[in-house]
């Protein structure tokens, strides 16, 4: 049976990641930044990608990485969801990654592995693992086109963009990115526009569907564990108020009804666990359930965030609903979390062909 | 006691007023000021405080009439906290000095009214409250913080809840007053909520002198009368009739109309659900509002807030994941002052965002539950250790 546990590696560095984000990003320093001018916080990504060496944990030794594997990187991601810290992780060292790796690896993955340089794949956010449509076409190694609603991309170095049935490799300085009013203001999204920019082909045809859908089902995947650590947030502070704040001379978590909502959190939250787990195992070792893995995973983690958050808000009151208390930054990042990479309704539909639970026959198709 | 005015009678009395105060050519405060002095403001407030002692259930009526005549409006949204909350507690427990001072210009809007109940300590439990007013030669003293208020930039009073005998249980040591809100150590500060905008403010109390002919009610009543206020504020929270589709639904469903390439069978069976559960909320609605005309008030009301939180939640989370890339875009962080919600005209993020005071405000979804439970259901209560011990000795 496929390890569900953490490994004692895993935990190490959990606290090491967990240590770094509690001395440099705590809940006031990330909502000051999300309101400057520079959204992303390059000084915790470079400690963290360089410094922790968490950049390249899922790239091979040969190109210069830790040579562990997702299932490491999605600890990380969920203390990056627990802090809902503004650095380039997911976009760069999980989806980048992953399609330059299914991609063959190219001197890229070196600089992703030492820290050096960052990458975003150029994909809408709510982009799912099925076939991504292109909107960018090629004429003579040249490309020119837009994409809008990027995740990561604003503080990448370097824009992987599928284009014209090819995979291309462009210098994001080459390329204009319109920052975007953002949900999520954690992790803001740009759009992208290639007026007849220098590309570099790094897989064509089958080879780069398939790079951009190994990166985008790495993402999908640990995603899902990024969910998994902002929900825990969402509890353990709600039942920390819940335990200190009192109304009618009692502490209002001693009210049953308000226990069994949080317990009822929980119990999603160590599914939520569970699943995740399975889901960046699976991509560990390519086993061949990945894909029911992924989708299960992004199916079941969206909500159970989502739902952490808003009775995270919620139980919180007037002061959960107010702009200085961190609560409203996991409620944006656990809605923007639920659309991006694929709702749970698509995630379910992909379910409905990957087990073969097909829905009703429309008329004129045969059974 | 004379027979209450009909339809027909009240309907006369409008051309009469109209005939007599041309909307196109009178002053727009002189014809307000006349329309409260004819009666026809509010036509079940009693004759002499802009009422007619009429039928409530004529009022929609009348506000047809003036309307449909170009008549100027008071701009109810502008001073809802003064028509819906204010007012009904002046008139019920208010001197008649005080109904003759305060009911004229909050009507007509010369004077805004903003609340201040809430405090930092005392949200769903709001007995709990800890401003306090001692008594000082003809007046009172008042000192303390205040929370959620909205309009008080804009205020020129404020309905207040103080703590005036700290030494007796919580319900029996409230007063209640009205609050000039240019009084010196009257401080009013912008409170951000997580939409980025501040409808709301905190509103800082400091050694705020109160004469004592500006208290309502007893001293020690305040609980009582402030029940009154409570009461009003949930009726017009829960809002006025719809025709179909009428609230975020139809938002939504206009979206899935003319978004084809949105759509798929999940989401399709969501959209269903709350559009079957938005019509039963809108026809329960309207049944209670034939029932109140009727003279037949249900328990129903307390329902209605309830469902519409939770049904504006639902349905602008489900709107965002339709949309999906676009669902992922806000409007505007940016730190807007506007107290009117609009949720039509601010982006799909905005709703999801806004929907979430919903059940917060003006009476927690909880708190609304235990009302439905206790008081309409009559379950027993919740056992209560604060009833009976001194406001000061209780557990906070």
């Amino acid at each position: 049976m496929t390890d569900l546990l953490y490994s004692d590696v895993e935990e190490d560095l959990r606290a090491s990641v967990r240590a770094l984000l509690v001395d440099r990003s705590p809940a006031p320093r990330v909502l000051a930044r999300v309101e400057s001018d520079e959204t992303y916080d390059a000084k915790l990504w470079r400690t963290l990608a360089v410094e922790l060496g968490t950049g390249g944990l899922a790239i091979p030794t040969e190109y210069g990485g830790a040579g562990a594997s997702f299932r490491e990187a999605a600890v990380v991601c969920e203390e990056l969801g627990r802090a809902v810290a503004p650095v380039p992780y997911l976009g760069s060292a999980v989806v980048a990654t992953a399609t330059l790796l299914a991609a063959g690896g190219t001197a890229l993955l070196a600089e992703l592995a030492s820290g050096t340089r960052t990458a975003a794949l150029a994909v809408p956010f709510a982009t799912g693992p099925g076939a991504p449509s292109t909107t960018v076409a090629v004429t003579g190694g040249r490309l020119t086109g837009a994409v809008r609603g990027v995740a990561d991309a604003l503080p990448a170095d370097v824009l992987l963009v599928p284009a014209g049935g090819g995979l291309y490799e462009v210098e994001a300085r080459d390329a204009v990115r319109e920052p975007v009013t953002s949900l999520d203001q954690t992790r803001q999204l740009c759009d992208i526009r290639l007026a007849d920019v220098p590309g570099r082909e790094i897989a064509t045809g089958d080879g780069a569907a398939a790079a951009v859908s190994a990166g985008l089902t790495a993402g999908t995947a640990l995603l899902a564990a990024e969910q998994v650590g902002l929900a825990e947030w969402c509890l353990q502070s709600t039942v920390e108020y819940m335990r200190t704040r009192y109304q009618f001379a009692r502490p209002v978590g001693s009210f049953q009804a308000v226990k069994h909502r949080l317990a009822d959190v929980w119990v999603g939250l160590t599914q939520a666990r569970a699943v995740a787990r399975y889901a960046a195992a699976c991509l560990a070792t390519g086993d061949p359930d990945t894909p029911v893995a992924v989708a299960l995973a992004k199916a079941h983690c969206g909500p159970v965030a989502v739902s952490a958050a808003e009775e995270c808000v919620q139980l919180h009151g007037g002061i959960g609903f107010t702009w200085e208390h961190p609560a409203h930054l996991y409620l944006k990042r656990a809605k923007a979390d639920a659309i991006a990479l694929g709702t749970a309704d698509q995630h379910r539909a992909a379910l409905a062909r990957l087990v073969d639970l097909p829905g009703p026959l429309v008329e004129g198709e045969a059974a | 006691m004379p027979e209450p005015l009909d339809a027909a009678a009240v309907q006369a009395r409008v051309a009469d007023f109209l005939a007599a105060h041309d909307p196109a050519t009178t002053d727009r405060l002189e014809f307000l000021r006349a329309r409260f002095d004819a009666g026809l403001a509010w036509v079940h407030y009693p004759p002499g405080h802009g009422g007619l002692g009429a039928p409530l259930a004529l009022q929609a009526g009348v506000d047809r009439a003036f309307a449909a005549a170009g008549a100027p409006s008071n701009d109810p949204r502008r001073i809802g906290i003064g028509l819906g909350m204010a007012a009904p507690t002046i008139l019920r427990h208010g001197t008649a000095t005080q109904r003759e001072r305060f009911l004229r210009p909050l009507w007509t809007g010369e004077e805004v009214w903003c609340q201040l109940f809430s405090e930092p300590g005392a949200g769903s439990d709001l007995a709990a409250l800890a401003t306090r007013a001692v008594r000082e030669d003809a007046g009172w003293r008042v000192t303390g913080q205040k929370v959620w208020t909205s309009g008080a930039q804009l205020a020129r009073w404020a309905i207040l809840v103080t703590r005036t005998d700290p030494d007796v249980p919580k319900h029996a040591g409230m007063t209640y007053f009205v609050c000039d809100m240019t009084a010196p150590g009257v401080e009013v500060r912008p409170l951000r909520q997580l939409t980025g905008d501040a409808e709301f403010n905190e509103v800082f109390l400091t050694d705020v002198w109160i004469p004592d002919e500006h208290r309502l009610g007893d001293v020690g009543d305040g609980w009582r009368v402030a029940q009154t206020t409570l009461m009003n504020e949930r009726v017009s929270i829960g809002g006025g009739p719809l025709p179909r589709e009428g609230g975020l639904i139809g938002v939504l469903a206009r979206t899935w109309r003319e978004r084809p390439e949105l759509r798929t069978p999940g989401l399709h069976d969501t959209l269903l659900r709350l559009w079957v559960a938005a019509e039963a909320a809108r026809l329960t609605g309207e049944r209670l509002r034939q029932q109140l005309t009727a003279g037949q008030p249900g328990p129903e009301g307390s329902a209605a807030k309830l469902v519409f939180a939770t049904l504006n939640q639902q349905i602008s989370g489900l709107e965002l994941e339709l949309l999906g890339d676009e669902g992922l875009r806000h409007d505007d962080w940016g730190m807007r002052r506007e107290s009117i919600v609009d949720f039509a005209g601010r982006s799909p993020t905005y709703r999801y965002l806004r929907a979430k005071g919903n059940s917060i405000e003006g009476g927690t979804s909880e708190i609304l539950r235990n009302i439905i439970a206790e008081r309409v259901l009559g379950l027993p209560p919740e056992p209560r250790s604060d009833k009976d011990i001194p406001w000061k000795d209780l557990p906070r």
